[in-house]
């Protein structure tokens, strides 16, 4: 008997016929009753909860729908202040939605910002889908990027010259963003490879690099970049406070990515190496075919973690005087017509940042997912 | 001793130059003296297989055939090209000598397919469908062409090991290095990994295999090496080494090892 057995594949040894569990376990129903109220406390806490989720949706919904006001004439916002508070003044946003998308970028040059703002989002969702994922995206982003400098700017094809003082609002913190992480990106993953490398020097200047910029805070290296880096220059030379701000965030953002690749260098085991080594490939290509893209793959996560989170940090370019979205949806309340709404513009602009934070974080999630499908860990 | 007998093996293929030439190699981890002159010549087309307790230097050894390992003293040749710090004698190499791992190492984020093409695509520098089909050969070789378009992950163990061979056989190597490829399979995939490598060994390829699948020794190794910390103690047929232990150590292995069986 048991040589029989042993014949056979395992494959074919006749299965038991599958039976599906029982009822009260499976749909809504056994969802429901295994995770809410599973026992007595499990179910006062679900009620409770419940209860105030609901309070609280209908409270939001009163305040934001049903008594809010949409707009005022010219404003006139006395049907505001005559709501005293029940209801939501989204007039406000109505009126200073345009300041707050754009800052004081010249009225009827709007669209130019306005398209900008779509070609980045446009940017963001071809590189978002592996379909597209060829040498070709580099040279798409090169032009994308290239057509976005010349719409803001102008002085070219028919377009108006806007100096860089009066860009604002929504397409700054993208620029700022998008920007700031396509050069940190490269920037860390050079560094994260510098800080293991087998040349001293290399190393140095590395390790040196991460530490210095990861033990200030972004403020400090805004402000050195917006007071202290000007002084270091020759007589007369000047460089665009934008560009400056830039510069600081890139180098901010690479020395916090650049760790985080690390980690995921130093997830992979030595045998990855040797194969590749063994194999004959050279240290580029080991490193771009072999170890790059297991490295990244792993940490997907504490990547988009800190991307979302620069996402954020380019608010603090306030301080410096850039006009950034939250700047921007700062200064439309400081008028005396409008003061004393900031909780709908400041909601508006909370949604914005949002809306591009969760994008990335449900993303990054479909990416792990995709990318893990093939594997046993 | 191990110097007459080792004389009468190079006797054996005078006509053929020495695949690989070890001259009193030494090597230290920091100031662990892992590698005491070690000597070893292996010519074109002969089977060695290496043999010794663990923490004898057998891996070191073949480590430092395709230089995974520096050594510190001695001369290492392979086909008679002298492994220096000079980067390209050690491209030249690695093109030469394949090497399969005691786990497998197989790139995980790659199909079977990819794993077998990208060294001959990238180093070769062979056209993808050439690559391709040299790949679909050696996966037939090994048996498993069906595989292909899987991931390593989806793959067990025994079929990992054979992929790893056909990986490193599409770089179309003179020599072949084996560190223990079958002792972190289970048994039941010992046996399909040992039948790719006697397939191979027929074939008349060079091969130094680190193993203690005695059965495999006997039936392919014209030579058998026995290690004991960081010196070959013996060497010689596997008739001679197994049947007719000189030393005290290698009897006290033999029995632990037969003990182990
Ligand atoms: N990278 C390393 N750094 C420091 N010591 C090492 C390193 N690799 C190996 N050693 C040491 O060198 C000695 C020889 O190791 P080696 O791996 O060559 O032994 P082995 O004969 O292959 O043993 P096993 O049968 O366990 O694989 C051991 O004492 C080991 O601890
Ligand atoms: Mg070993």
């Amino acid at each position: 008997m048991s040589d029989l057995t042993l014949e056979t594949s395992v494959a074919k040894v006749p299965e038991a016929a599958p039976r599906s569990p029982p009822a009260s376990q499976i749909g809504l129903v056994g969802w429901l009753r295994a995770n809410l109220f599973s026992s007595w406390l499990n179910s006062a806490v679900t009620l409770l909860v419940a209860y105030l989720v609901i309070r609280w949706i209908i409270g939001f919904v009163e305040w934001g729908i049903v008594n809010a006001v949409w707009s005022v004439p010219d404003n006139q916002t006395q049907a505001c202040r005559d709501l005293k508070g029940i209801g939501a003044c989204w007039a406000v946003v109505t009126e200073k939605h345009r300041f707050i998308l754009f800052g004081t970028y010249p009225y009827e040059e709007h669209w130019r910002p306005a398209l900008c703002i779509l070609l980045f989002i446009g940017l963001y969702v071809v590189s978002a889908m592996r379909r597209f994922w060829r040498k070709e995206l580099a040279l798409v982003w090169v032009v994308v990027l290239a057509a976005i400098g010349v719409l803001m700017w102008g002085g070219v094809l028919g377009l108006s010259y806007v100096p860089q003082e009066r860009w604002g609002g929504l397409v700054i913190t993208l620029i700022l963003a998008t920007f700031g992480l396509a050069f940190a990106f490269p920037l860390a993953i050079l560094v994260a490879l510098g800080r293991r490398s087998k040349l001293p020097a290399i190393k140095a200047i590395c390790v040196l690099y991460v530490e210095l910029i990861r033990g200030v805070p972004l403020i400090s290296l805004l402000f050195m970049a917006s007071v202290m880096f000007p002084l270091f220059l020759p007589e007369g030379m000047n460089i665009d406070k934008l560009l400056r701000a830039q510069i600081a965030i890139i180098l901010f953002a690479g020395a916090y990515l650049a760790e985080v690749v690390r980690g995921g260098l130093q997830a992979l085991s030595k045998g990855q190496y040797e194969a590749a080594d063994a194999l004959g490939l050279s240290y580029w290509q080991k490193t771009g075919l072999i170890i790059l893209p297991q490295a990244l793959r792993l940490v997907i996560p504490p990547l988009v973690n800190t991307f979302i989170g620069f996402f954020k940090d380019t608010s603090l370019v306030l301080i410096i005087g850039i006009f950034d979205l939250l700047t921007a949806g700062k200064t439309a309340i400081i008028e005396p017509a409008w003061q004393g709404f900031g909780v709908e513009v400041y909601l508006t602009v909370g949604a914005i940042y949002f809306v591009f934070c969760f994008a990335m974080s449900k993303y990054s999630q479909r990416l792990e997912a995709e990318f893990n499908r093939h594997r046993r860990r | 001793m191990s110097e007459t007998l080792e004389h009468i093996a190079s006797a054996a293929r005078a006509d053929a130059p020495p695949a690989i030439v070890l001259d009193k190699v030494n090597k230290w981890f920091g100031t662990m003296h892992v590698l005491r002159d070690v000597s070893l010549t292996v010519a074109t087309g002969e089977r060695v297989v290496i043999c010794g307790p663990s923490g004898s230097g057998k891996s070191t050894t073949i480590r430092c055939i395709n230089r995974l390992e520096a050594h510190q003293e001695g001369r290492i040749l392979v086909n008679g090209i002298e492994l220096t710090d000079d980067v390209k004698a050690l491209d030249d190499i690695r093109r030469e000598v394949g090497m399969v791992f005691q786990s497998f190492n197989l790139f995980p984020h790659l199909t079977i397919l990819e794993n077998c093409t990208l060294a001959p695509i990238w180093v070769r520098r062979m056209p993808k469908k050439e690559a391709e089909a040299l790949a679909m050969e050696y996966l037939n070789r090994v048996r498993i062409p069906e595989q292909a378009n899987k991931y390593p992950g989806q793959l067990s163990g025994g079929q990992q090991q054979r992929v790893a061979i056909a990986r490193a056989l599409c770089m179309k190597p003179r020599i072949m290095l084996f560190d223990e490829p079958t002792s972190a399979l289970d048994p039941e995939m010992i046996k399909e990994v040992l039948d790719t490598m006697v397939g191979l060994a027929e074939t008349g390829m060079t091969m130094i295999c680190v193993t203690h699948e005695m059965g495999f020794a006997r039936k392919v190794a014209d030579r058998v090496v026995f290690m004991d910390r960081g010196e070959v103690v013996e060497m010689g047929t596997p008739a001679q080494v197994f049947e007719n232990p000189q030393t005290e150590r290698l009897k006290t292995f033999l029995s632990q090892i037969l003990r182990g069986h």
